[in-house]
């Protein structure tokens, strides 16, 4: 029977957790036999499937657009068949866990942009909150219904080499991705389908209707049927696939900017055949900074003239609210733990990684001392750029950065280098370990749902932490077993 | 609580929707006419006096300066290569079928997944194509791939997509689509292929006619309303006055007529009334004169003032539907 196990021969997770062999896993009866189920197939079987993956997703279209000098490229993000899963015991910590950090966000975001009672406290440092570059004076004083200022919310967590999950980044703007967990389930469904057995997986599919109740939950009481719009930047953005798919799940208009206009009477309107037609809310994929040329900037094609305006008079509904991005800050992020702890009188359920602040003088020396050990971060970027992975680095590398770093220190944070956990994935040489994080994705209306499970983000390159599709990484189907 | 009504009435379509279903009609029937043309001028132009055809594509499309500017020798190869696989050129097939491609992408909510994947893949194989592909007699099967690919579209378009407002701009695509076509091919092959005064009385070169009919899709259906003979006024009459092929110019002003009609009907709009008003005006024409009394008074005359009139057609779309002023 030794070919049974030959699918795992070579596979060495070294000392990070394995999300599919970790001892203490194979306890859980559901995982166990999935566990057993992979096995029955050899490589070469998974690496024909992972084939026919790729030629599906490129014939339906299931792409990100990359652009270069020459060339505009529809790229698939690479899939890999082997399923991330996620125990019911785990998923009920995460799931406690992500609505307790939406609903500190929501609760930060209503105080600095009213009361500011946290800085009269002195939790947060006033120029943390108020400096910041996201923050944004024109959204002080609107009233939200139920606060809901972030109703899409991601949230990237890791899991360290004791299994431990920590969140590694909060996404409160436009955090994207979602369509590629609805899709790779049903591609899983398709194309290894006999994988999942009797094991029973929480589905994916209700996520467009919830985002849809959301969206109607936060319309204004003005309106009776409210309309529901998703304003994109249009088919140039790459993740326009994205938009197409969420308009689809929630049957709604996908605008883009020039669709809508803000009248006189500070309403927003949308050009149809029919002529003008009230819009009540609009789940937007547009930055705050493109959103409306009057308020923020005026070179925008993007946006709306009068948006701003139209949202401050309660007219429409704006999801996720303007400004929230303060709240996704690497540097707030370090007092997240404090900002749970003041609005919900809660400890943390899902811990934070160890984060020094570089605009502390402590933080900073600390950081230029072990620079070599450390991943240094700047607090507004995204995307895995700008960044120093300490123990990847050559002296020159660290060199270069010190310089940067004691030239705007406030600009940077820096952790430990985590190590990410590891899942097995098909490669040329066979399955093999490569490291994954995991981003849920919550909705609030009225109240918050979390999306069982989320998107799974591999490093195809070996040995590599990022995970980052526009720097090598691909996705796994996520599993949640049921109880 | 406020819930999702499953019965919501559905709003108006978006102005941008209805001009991109407009324009993903007109695409997809331009490719197809464009691959009707190339097979039928390739099969008819093998026993020699063949430039004149090729030349007469070219002419077709008004596209003179920019092929001559492309390729300065009118050769065989050259004209299939600009027309099939020239993404530098607007209007051969390969530019056609990206542009239908982008309108389908931007329509993708409105679209099904089916009529997106087919397209997307009939995109991705055209994009493979290479000029070893097209050569000689392969370009016959080229052109049969590109138009049985259109027919899918047509086909799937059918049995997927609701009969709403969307369907009826995509119809008026279609229609407009096709009357531009049967226009101009009537307009351009009839001149040259009506013999000169000085060979009046010489056989008339039947085949070329037949060619005609056939890249019109229409021999079949002109055959069987005109058992014996063939005379050119015969096949232009019938590309042009026919009511029952799906291509004449009178069929697709009846089309469009209807479509017209029902989207004020159904639908309340106040628009579209000097789109209506223009094709009621061609049809008049047409149901007042024969082919013999346009003939006499100038067929070229009349399909100038044909082309005029659907152009006029479309700008007054574009008044009333997808270009609507803001508050208007």
């Amino acid at each position: 029977m030794s070919d049974l196990n030959a699918l795992l021969d070579g596979y060495d997770p070294a000392a990070s957790y394995c999300e599919m062999t970790a001892p203490n896993r194979l306890h859980e009866a559901g995982a166990a036999a999935i566990l057993e189920r992979l096995k029955s197939f050899n490589i070469e079987e998974l690496q024909t499937r992972t084939s026919r993956v790729d030629r599906e997703f490129y014939n339906l279209g299931i792409t990100f657009t990359v652009y270069s000098e020459a060339d505009v490229i529809d790229r698939v993000l690479p899939f890999d068949v082997v399923p991330r899963v996620i125990t019911a015991s785990e998923w009920s910590v995460l799931e406690a866990g992500v609505k307790q950090r939406v609903a500190a966000i929501n609760a930060f975001l209503a105080d600095i942009y009213s009361d500011q009672k946290i800085l009269g406290d002195n939790i947060l440092p006033r120029d943390l909150v108020l400096g910041n570059a996201n923050y944004r004076q024109e959204v002080h004083g609107i009233p939200l219904i139920n606060n809901a200022y972030v109703n899409i919310c991601g949230i990237d967590l890791i899991r360290d080499q004791a299994g431990i999950f920590r969140v590694l980044e909060d996404n409160a703007r436009t955090p994207s991705g979602v369509s590629y967990v609805i899709e790779n389930r049903h591609m899983m469904l398709r194309v290894f389908a006999d994988l999942f057995g009797s094991t029973q997986v929480r589905g994916v599919d209700d996520y467009g209707m919830r985002l849809q109740q959301a969206m109607i939950d936060i319309a204004g009481p003005e309106a009776s049927d409210p309309t529901v719009v998703l304003l994109s930047p249009g088919i140039f953005n790459s993740a326009f696939f994205e938009h197409v798919f969420l308009a689809r799940e929630m049957g709604v208009p996908l605008v883009e900017g020039r669709d809508l206009y803000v009248d006189d009477d500070d309403r927003v309107y949308m050009n149809t055949i029919g002529g003008p037609e009230r819009v009540d809310t609009i789940y937007r994929r547009v930055d705050d900074d493109f959103l409306d040329p009057e308020a923020f900037r005026a070179d925008s094609m993007l946006g709306v003239p009068g948006l701003l305006r139209a949202w401050r008079a309660g007219k429409v509904a704006i999801a996720n609210a303007i400004g929230t991005g303060v709240a996704d800050d690497k540097a707030i992020y370090a007092y997240m733990p404090r900002i749970i702890q003041y609005y919900l009188g809660e400890e943390t359920i899902i811990p934070n990684v160890e984060t020094h602040l570089c605009r502390e003088p402590e933080g900073l020396q600390y950081t230029l001392d072990n620079l070599a050990e450390l991943v240094v971060k700047p607090v507004g970027e995204s995307g895995g750029y700008g960044m120093l992975i300490g123990p990847k680095s050559t002296q020159a590398e660290i060199d270069d950065f010190r310089e940067k770093l004691t030239a705007d220190p406030a600009n940077y944070i820096s952790q430990p280098t985590i190590d990410l956990s590891v899942s097995p994935t098909v490669t040329e040489d066979g399955l093999r370990a490569r490291h994954v994080d995991l981003r849920p994705f919550a909705i609030t209306g009225k109240d918050t749902w979390v999306l069982p499970g989320g998107l799974t983000r591999v490093a195809l390159k070996e040995g590599s932490l990022v995970v980052n599709s526009s720097q090598g990484g691909g996705s796994k189907d996520t599993w949640v077993l049921s109880e | 609580m406020r819930t999702i009504e499953t019965g919501r009435r559905t709003g108006y379509l978006l102005a941008r929707y209805a001009e991109s279903l407009f324009w993903l009609g007109r695409y997809m029937e331009r490719a197809e006419a464009m691959a009707r043309l190339l097979s039928v001028t390739h099969t008819f132009s093998q026993d020699g006096a063949s430039t004149l055809s090729w030349n007469s594509v070219v002419s077709l499309n008004a596209d003179e300066k920019r092929f001559e500017k492309a390729h300065p020798v009118l050769t065989q190869e050259a004209v299939k290569n600009f027309y099939l696989l020239d993404a530098d050129n607007p209007s051969s097939i390969l530019s056609t079928i990206r542009m239908a491609r982008e309108n389908a992408r931007m329509l993708r909510p409105v679209l099904s997944s089916e009529i997106w994947t087919q397209l997307n893949i009939f995109y991705n194989r055209m994009l493979m194509l290479r000029p070893s592909d097209i050569a000689d007699n392969n370009v016959v099967s080229v052109c049969n791939f590109v138009r049985e690919s259109c027919q899918s579209h047509t086909g799937i378009a059918e049995g997927t997509f609701p009969r709403d407002q969307g369907w009826a701009f995509y119809q008026l695509g279609v229609h407009t689509e096709r009357a531009d076509q049967i226009t101009r091919l009537v307009d351009i092959k009839y001149h040259i292929l009506l013999p000169r005064l000085e060979d009046v009385g010489s056989p008339l070169d039947i085949s070329q006619w037949q060619a005609l009919l056939r890249a019109a899709a229409a021999y079949h259906a002109f055959r069987r309303s005109y058992p014996r003979g063939l005379k050119p006024e015969t096949v232009a009459g019938f590309l042009l006055l026919n009511q029952t092929f799906p291509r004449s110019l009178a069929y697709c002003a009846i089309e469009i007529n209807q479509t017209l009609t029902a989207l004020r009907m159904h639908y309340g709009l106040r628009g579209g009334g000097v789109a209506l008003e223009t094709i009621d005006e061609m049809r008049a024409t047409m149901a007042e004169q024969t082919i013999d009394s346009i003939v006499a008074n100038g067929l070229h005359e009349y399909l100038d003032w044909t082309q005029a009139a659907l152009m006029a057609m479309t700008d007054s779309l574009y008044r009333d539907f997808f270009s609507p002023m803001p508050g208007g």
